[in-house]
């Protein structure tokens, strides 16, 4: 497995996701789902909340077993945890306790400790490389975590909702960063995200997830790099949001018995 | 000169703002800022001031209490002599041993029942049970079982010493972030790399703080475990000094106590600031 800097990544892997079921106890969390991803391609994940897509993410990474179905990565099933596949979290998930490089070597063998020094300097961070965790912004965490994840130059990257924290300005920098990145090293990139507009800007297709099935693919066409106030991209993540809020959820919130709200009850949409 | 005064009085006012150049803020700055550091010595000075007046003109009898310059030259005698220094060194030694015996125990079984599920299920309670009999109260029995040489005073320390390190540790590493420990997990790492690089930084401030709280027991029962009987140490010495109505060295010997008591704080609160010193509570 080479690093991110040294040379060209090998590429992306091809996921199929066949006929995959979740569930915990009763709770039935994906029942059939199918989806395949060719090598190199960004696929954006969206749905309501408990829809069941940190799930599917946490499946393909092989921190859970599938009730059912199987996960093929490069046609071998997925079998725990994979030294080609790297995770970018909610939260960054940093150890408190090492200094920014340390983090970003984490796992990285000794002779291979200047890589992280490169991929810090990638992400903007290169002069911060003897900084505490604690001194840093949260965007500034992400972007470490960003980079750790791309020092051991994966094949897959899943990414569980990470910008989710973040303020929209930190939040559009950070697109064009991951954007770069994944152009640049071509690894297959599987994002998870409440943020409609995120997946349009990011993705090469975005996926619904709907009782527990695939209920949409969309292609996204637009150009690279993506601009955020172009009306063919409004006009693809005004049909993905419709599509999204366009069945109610499975447990609609009782009527609220205060004025201005409207009186069919609200629906949540993250 | 009216006006030369008013604008003496208003260059005062403008000198007093930080910003204001000139002799005049400089050194109200520096008088504050000595101001504030001798503040919080002014009322033990002014104690340890009226104590010396009152023993010198005879309303405080020296029996009752000898004058702090009578304490500071009994010490000067001792330390001349060099009993001091063996008192001391016995002392600590005791201890120090007392704290690596239990102290050692406390973290390797903190670690064992914090770490593995069946050592817990298997010892944590029973040493929970032990910990709620106060070590004082073993004083007849740990008499009949050690004698009164050092192994009962040794033991007295460390069983005391034991429990807020084991309980410190246990609960430092079972609360260790699980998402930290799955990360670690995801990125390749062995177990015993997740345990140096997760499990044990993660454990090490509540480890250190029962660190502290033994450190402050030690001091404790090494007191009482002196009084038992003993042949030397700080216990020895000022128990001694009572049976011969020598008030200045009893107090020597309390104060001997305190200060041995401080410097190992301060000791634990360098550890804790060299060790956490990546922990925004601890930062400047």
């Amino acid at each position: 497995m080479t690093s991110i800097s040294s040379s060209p990544s090998p590429g992306g892997v091809r996921l199929q996701v066949r006929g995959v079921d979740k569930h915990y106890g009763a709770r039935h969390v994906l029942r059939h789902a199918d989806l395949d991803i060719e090598p190199g391609e960004f696929v954006a994940i969206v749905g309501r909340s408990g829809c069941g897509k940190s799930t599917l993410l946490r499946l393909v990474a092989g921190l859970e077993a599938a009730s059912g179905g199987s996960i093929r990565i490069d046609g071998q099933d997925v079998q725990g945890l994979s030294a080609d596949t790297r995770i970018m979290f909610q939260d960054a998930r940093l150890l408190p306790w090492k200094r920014v490089a340390d983090n970003v070597a984490l796992g990285l063998p000794p002779g291979q400790r200047g890589a992280a020094a490169e991929v810090l300097a990638r992400v903007g961070l290169g002069d911060r490389l003897a900084e505490w965790p604690a001194r840093l912004s949260g965007g500034q965490r992400q972007r470490v975590a960003l980079a750790r994840a791309l020092v051991h130059g994966p094949r897959l990257l899943l990414l569980d909702e990470p910008l989710g924290a973040l303020d929209a300005l930190t939040r559009i920098e950070m697109h064009r960063l991951i954007e770069g990145l994944w152009q640049a090293s071509g690894f297959t990139a599987l994002l998870v995200t409440h943020d409609v507009q995120e997946a349009v800007a990011l993705a090469d297709r975005v996926v619904l997830i709907e009782d527990g099935q695939i209920a949409l693919d969309q292609r996204i066409d637009l150009p690279r790099p993506r601009v955020h106030g172009d009306a063919a991209f409004a006009a693809l993540e005004k049909r993905i949001l419709d599509r999204v809020l366009q069945k109610p959820g499975a447990e609609p919130t009782p009527e609220p018995h205060w004025p201005g709200v409207p009186a069919h009850g609200l629906r949540w949409a993250i | 000169m009216t006006g030369a005064v008013r604008e003496l009085q208003a260059g005062a006012v403008l000198a007093a703002t930080p910003d204001a150049p000139g002799a005049l803020a400089a050194v109200q700055r520096l008088a504050a800022q000595a101001g504030r550091r001798l503040l919080p010595w002014l009322v033990p000075l002014l104690l340890v001031a009226v104590w010396q007046a009152a023993s010198a003109r005879g309303w405080l009898s020296t029996r009752v209490l000898p004058a702090p310059l009578d304490v500071l030259q009994a010490a000067w005698t001792l330390a001349e002599s060099g009993e001091l220094w063996t008192h001391v060194k016995v002392s600590a030694v005791r201890a120090l041993s007392g704290l690596a015996i239990g102290g050692g125990l406390g973290l390797l079984l903190g670690l064992l029942t914090g770490s593995l599920r069946w050592a817990e299920t298997l010892l944590d309670s029973t040493i929970q049970m032990v910990r709620n009999i106060p070590a004082l109260a073993l004083i007849p029995l740990v008499i009949l079982w050690f004698g009164i040489d050092e192994s009962a005073k040794l033991f007295l320390i460390a069983v005391s010493v034991f429990f807020p390190i084991y309980l410190n540790t246990y609960h430092g590493i079972r609360n260790v972030d699980p998402g930290l420990v799955e990360m670690g997990r995801t990125y390749g790492l062995t177990r015993w790399q997740l345990y140096r690089d997760i499990i044990l930084p993660g454990a090490l401030s509540s480890i250190l703080v029962g660190l502290r709280f033994s450190l402050g027991l030690m001091w404790v029962i090494l007191i009482v475990a002196e009084t038992i009987s003993a042949q030397s140490g700080i216990g020895y010495l000022t128990m001694n000094a009572r049976e011969f109505l020598q008030t200045d060295i009893v107090l020597v010997g309390i104060l001997l106590y305190a200060l041995l008591g401080k410097l190992a704080d301060v000791f634990a609160k360098v550890l804790e600031r060299w060790w956490l010193r990546w922990h925004p509570g601890y930062q400047a």
